[in-house]
């Protein structure tokens, strides 16, 4: 059977095409004259004004963007003990859900499933649990007021954790890794110095290797976390170290420990002397004097 | 010559009603800004997308710089926050553009609860936008520990505990996303993967499912 061209047609059938002429006469968009007021197109006329609201959140970002720089800290180390796990602010209510007593310990089967699991399920069935024909929040007290409580509860729970937090790091004396790296970077650049990159640092050579204090400090086991050459591992290095602290500090360190513990204290290990005598060598490891 | 080009690829592929239908389709005065100014809150899913394209496009230009392994991944961060131009602007957006599409999303959900325009026959929308709402917080999850600092490794750690202690399936999935029984290697690439490959691919399928329910079932009605 012939095909029946009309010249005027903008598509027509060529052997199996599957493109077809389509019947135009149904295809209108839904409108919106049941609804009072002035609806208009979407684009250019809403798009542009629902743009100028963008803008505006766009620049505010920017400003953000610029004003805070991205936080990096330092690159991890599973050995590294006292570090204060914090996920990302948005995951914090979770966290602080499951560290109460119910939740928590030999409950936290029932903290997962039940306190975050299931109203994590109930928000993703809500058009099921709430079938009333009602849209205004008002008229659904049951749905309100839980959305509402839930929204108290993150809030509550977001806040508490972030206090918790910042008191823990006021209580162990931590600076955040990521605002420590800065400000070293800062004031290396203020020097003249190269920015550290942390754990490539230049570590200065030992300066007068042969001090006995040097055997004395492989004995009371400080290479295990300084490392054998004092070149840092769990803790920081000591070559250099006469450069950031001075013999008083030393002996302090050395006697009664830092950061909660992470340095022990050694005044039981070792005699005040021998303390004495390996902050008199450490005092000495300057990047100066290894040149 | 545009109007040219326009017309021979028209001529074959029939585009214009396509295009029509999204640009005609009208827009109820209730959700728009010009006229009513609490109908700023509608403007939260818009937002929403915008700043998931950004996240997208910024995502695309800090893979080029970044090593998913753990000996170069904090470095290669290192290198991209202070060696590269503009790197600490394209690496502050997908930072900050994390947290910021993940409080557009939420209002975008509280709208939309509030205002009940989750109920008939809407029910499907809303829960793809969970489901968009899962994906993000995977995408924010997986994401975090991508730097490979100690803040990126320990959240990673307590995270994955929380997970393994889900009954009877937790250990399973810990070890799956763990890609063995510590975090470390294994971990970072795969869950360079899931942020770059898995949960994006995921995320544009529902979007476009989002957009067509909304466009097929049109915006809730005036309270």
């Amino acid at each position: 059977m012939a095909h029946h061209h009309d010249p005027n047609e903008k598509i027509v059938y060529v052997g199996d095409s599957r493109i077809r002429k389509r019947d135009r006469s149904n295809v209108a968009p839904p409108d919106y004259t049941a609804f009072p007021g002035k609806s208009e197109a979407f684009i250019p006329n809403f798009l542009l004004k629902e743009w100028m609201v963008g803008v505006v959140v766009l620049v505010g970002f920017l400003v953000l963007v610029m004003a805070e720089p991205a936080p990096l800290g330092y690159p991890a180390d599973p050995l590294n003990g006292s570090f204060i796990p914090m996920p990302d602010w948005y995951f914090l209510f979770l966290y602080q859900l499951l560290k109460y007593p119910y939740t928590s310990g030999s409950y936290v089967g029932f903290g997962v499933v039940c306190m975050s699991g299931l109203p994590f399920v109930a928000l993703l069935l809500a058009p099921f649990l709430d079938t009333g024909k009602e849209r205004r929040f008002y008229r659904r007290p049951i749905a309100s007021s839980l959305m509402g409580l839930t929204l108290v509860a993150i809030v509550y729970l977001t806040w508490f954790s972030w206090n918790h937090y910042q008191e823990e790091l006021k209580i162990n004396g931590v600076i955040p890794e990521h605002i420590e790296r800065e400000e070293k970077a800062r004031e290396a650049v203020e020097k003249g110095l190269p920015r550290p990159v942390p754990g490539r640092e230049n570590i200065p050579a030992m300066v007068a290797a042969d001090d006995p204090a040097f055997k004395t400090m492989q004995e009371a086991q400080c290479i295990a976390c300084h490392g054998g050459e004092l070149e840092g591992g769990n803790a920081p290095a000591l070559r250099g170290v006469g450069d950031r602290l001075n013999k008083e500090q030393l002996v302090e360190t050395i006697t009664n420990g830092r950061n909660n513990g992470a340095m022990p204290a050694f005044k039981d290990q070792l005699s005040s002397d021998q303390i004495d005598q390996i902050a008199t060598w450490l005092e000495k490891q300057k990047a100066e004097a290894a040149q | 010559m545009l109007k040219g080009m326009y017309n021979w690829i028209d001529e074959r592929l029939d585009i214009t009603p396509m295009w029509r239908d999204i640009a005609d389709h009208e827009v109820p005065e209730h959700v728009n800004p010009a006229h009513h100014f609490s109908a700023f809150v509608y403007c939260f899913g818009g937002l929403t997308f915008f700043i998931t394209v950004i996240q997208i496009l910024s995502g695309m230009f800090l893979t080029m710089y970044y090593v998913p392994d753990i000996v170069n991944a904090y470095y290669s961060v290192d290198y991209l926050q202070h060696q590269v131009a503009f790197g600490a602007i394209v690496r502050g957006m997908h930072h900050w553009g994390a947290s910021l599409v993940i409080v557009m999303m939420f209002l975008h959900t509280l709208r939309v609860f509030f205002t009940g325009s989750y109920k008939a026959p809407r029910e499907m929308n809303w829960v793809v936008g969970m489901l968009i709402f899962f994906v993000m917080l995977g995408l924010g999850f997986t994401g975090y520990l991508l730097p490979w600092d100690n803040k990126a490794y320990f959240a990673t750690k307590v995270g994955l505990e929380i997970a393994g202690s889900v009954p009877w399936i937790g250990e399973y999935i810990k070890i799956l996303m763990n890609g063995g029984t510590i975090v470390g290697a294994q971990t970072l690439t795969r869950f360079f993967a899931i942020h770059v490959f898995f949960l994006p691919g995921a995320l544009l399928t529902l979007l476009a499912a989002h957009f067509f329910m909304i466009r097929k079932q049109g915006i809730s009605g005036p309270l």
